[in-house]
């Protein structure tokens, strides 16, 4: 096992940069997402990892060693493709030997490390199969089977689940978690789907237009968003502008807000504050203010999402709509068109500065 | 559910006149070679002097064994490089390769008559003149073009990820191909190689034009045959002929499943 640290890492196809100065550490044995929309870059990040393509510049090191020059055969590392890339001419069990016998290995110990990677994926008594007749999700654990076979000191998974139905999906992430808790091999994962970045990493990258917008654990990345693209693309957030006070902002209607997190930044200038829709308290405006939080905006119910467990609730205050999700726990629903007051408390604002 | 009925049955008819239409002559050659009359005549007596009389021409069975020779060696060699540049433009981005591949297609759509002529003006110039030498590269020139399409097109049905994968997992380039891409563009390969060794072995005109009359092909020694005078002695060769390539066809199409189906 080894970590991967990847330092002012650029590569560009003609004009367009597809990787801009990227530096990012993968600490051994942790659990990585890189998190972006398509055209990000980190697919491109990912292959740079693999050594399918080399950088322009900058330095990956695999356990302290320089590969950015090394070619894919010779990195040790396993690659799980999005659409599970297996033989089709190889059963599963030749499928997942494959890595062990290109290296020459002895038949008996490619026969034993091979059952012992399927019945690590659950799929022991399926290695005389072909790929074509497996399940999506069978397919998917044969392909982290052939990954993890060859011991490779990374493994790097590109949108793995990405095949795969919902339900399906969930299994397979508590699945592989698993698998990598027990192998304790540090994993490298691309995806687009923030729900399963949140739920499997340890950490978290964030890429945009081929830079690294955000680095760190998923609760950091949750509650303390360092730009308005980091706090809307991983959850959901209201954004509100206006001026800084210092501690907060002044919209422009008046109306303060106070932060409790984010930068500090010069009284005056321009910036914004984010705000999780479930972190807002909804109630009938009574005409007597609610105490309990700091913040306090005025609004009227535009619309209403059930959900069953929740509600979303979508307020109309001075042309911006504001998105609240309540638990439905049965006190209180409020109907469309119900003059409402919104509070918060300050722990739950991030101060940004404008981008 | 009469019309269907009917329907069904002119559906049957017309293939079996289509059937009949692919293969009367040939029968019909087929069953002279084994009939005593050397003039068609009938009744129809059973014999096999003609196949008894074709071992003893010696100018025929040089022939075919030219013939088999350079149809194995131009299936060798098309296949080989073939597929070789089909995995190249597959695998490769260079300047000029769209050119080349469009300049790939025109040789199929010009005459014989003219490749034959250019190549023997050209064959002339270089100083390989006519020969079983000058037939060969002929014949590989006309084939290559058949198996790079045939293979590119199974390669268009590859996953480059399979490659990207068995790099992965450590294996060099050569077992990538050996291993992972080979299996896969392998019914091409086959199928590519049948076009090669058809295209060689039923090769006429391009054969006439580069052959001296001790150094033929089978072709063309029948066609010379024929013209001394017909003997069921060609009728008997070319029954053969039909029998093993027909079984080589039937062979493919039956192991390697190419032109769809299962």
């Amino acid at each position: 096992m080894a970590g991967v640290q990847v330092s002012n890492l650029s590569r560009s196809f003609g004009a367009h940069k597809a990787l801009d100065d990227v530096s990012i550490d993968f600490a051994d044995g942790g659990f990585y997402a890189l998190l972006g929309p398509s055209g990000s870059g980190k697919t491109t990040l990912l292959r740079q990892i693999a050594g399918f393509d080399f950088p322009d510049s900058g330095r990956i090191a695999i356990g302290g060693e320089s590969v950015e020059r090394v070619p894919v055969e010779k990195r040790r590392i396993g690659i799980v493709f999005q659409n599970y890339a297996l033989f089709p001419n190889m059963s599963v069990a030749d499928n997942v030997a494959f890595g062990l016998s290109v290296r020459g290995e002895a038949k008996a110990v490619i026969a034993d490390e091979v059952q012992r990677a399927l019945d690590l994926v659950q799929l022991g008594k399926l290695g005389s199969r072909r790929p074509h007749q497996l399940s999506g999700g069978q397919r998917q654990r044969v392909a982290l089977a052939r990954a993890i076979v060859t011991k490779p000191r990374v493994l790097l998974l590109d949108e793995p689940l990405g095949a795969l139905d919902k339900a399906l999906r969930v299994d397979m992430q508590i699945e592989l978690k698993r698998i990598q808790r027990e192998i304790g091999i540090t994993t490298i994962f691309v995806t687009h789907d923030q729900e399963e970045a949140l739920t499997m990493s340890d950490r978290i990258g964030i890429l945009r237009d081929g830079r690294l917008v955000q680095e760190g654990p998923p609760e950091e990345i949750y509650d303390s968003p360092k730009s308005e693209f980091a706090a809307t693309f991983l959850g959901d957030a209201n954004i509100l502008r206006g001026d800084t006070t210092g501690t907060g902002i002044r919209l422009p209607d008046g109306t303060t807000i106070a932060a409790g997190a984010g930068v500090s930044l010069a009284a005056g200038t321009k910036a914004s504050c984010a705000v999780r829709p479930e972190r807002i308290r909804i109630a009938i405006d009574a005409g007597v203010p609610d105490q309990t939080y700091a913040n306090l905006l005025k609004g009227q119910v535009s619309k209403r999402i059930f959900a069953g467990n929740n509600s979303t609730y979508f307020v109309e205050r001075d042309s911006q709509t504001i998105k609240v999700i309540v638990q439905n726990t049965g006190i209180e629903r409020l109907v469309e068109g119900q003059d409402v007051m919104l509070s918060w408390s300050p722990e739950s604002t991030v101060l940004i500065a404008a981008s | 559910m009469a019309t269907t009925r009917i329907l069904e049955w002119l559906g049957r008819l017309y293939i079996w006149l289509l059937l009949a239409f692919l293969y009367l002559p040939i029968i019909i050659m087929a069953l002279m070679s084994f009939n005593v009359s050397p003039f068609y005549q009938l009744p129809f007596e059973w014999t096999t002097e003609w196949y008894a009389a074709l071992w003893q021409n010696e100018q025929l069975i040089s022939a075919t064994r030219n013939s088999l020779e350079i149809a194995i060696i131009t299936t060798i060699i098309s296949v080989v490089l073939g597929s070789a540049a089909s995995l190249a433009l597959f695998r490769y981005d260079f300047r000029g390769k769209k050119i080349l591949q469009a300049l790939l297609f025109p040789p199929i759509a010009i005459p014989w008559l003219i490749t034959g002529t250019a190549m023997l003006i050209f064959f002339f110039g270089v100083g390989i003149g006519r020969g079983l030498l000058a037939i060969l590269l002929g014949h590989v020139a006309l084939a290559l073009p058949y198996v790079i399409v045939v293979v590119s097109a199974r390669l268009q049905t590859f996953a480059p990820e399979l490659e990207e994968a068995a790099r992965s997992l450590g294996a060099n380039q050569w077992q990538v191909t050996r291993r992972v891409t080979l299996p896969w563009i392998m019914p091409g390969v086959i199928a590519g190689g049948l076009f090669a060794f058809a295209v060689s072995f039923d090769q006429f005109v391009v054969s006439y034009f580069l052959s001296t009359p001790g150094q033929t092909t089978l072709p063309v020694e029948i066609y010379a045959a024929i013209r001394k005078g017909f003997t069921p002695e060609i009728n008997a060769v070319s029954t053969i002929i039909i029998v093993v390539s027909m079984a080589l066809m039937l062979f493919a199409a039956r192991f390697f499943k190419f032109g769809g189906g299962k």
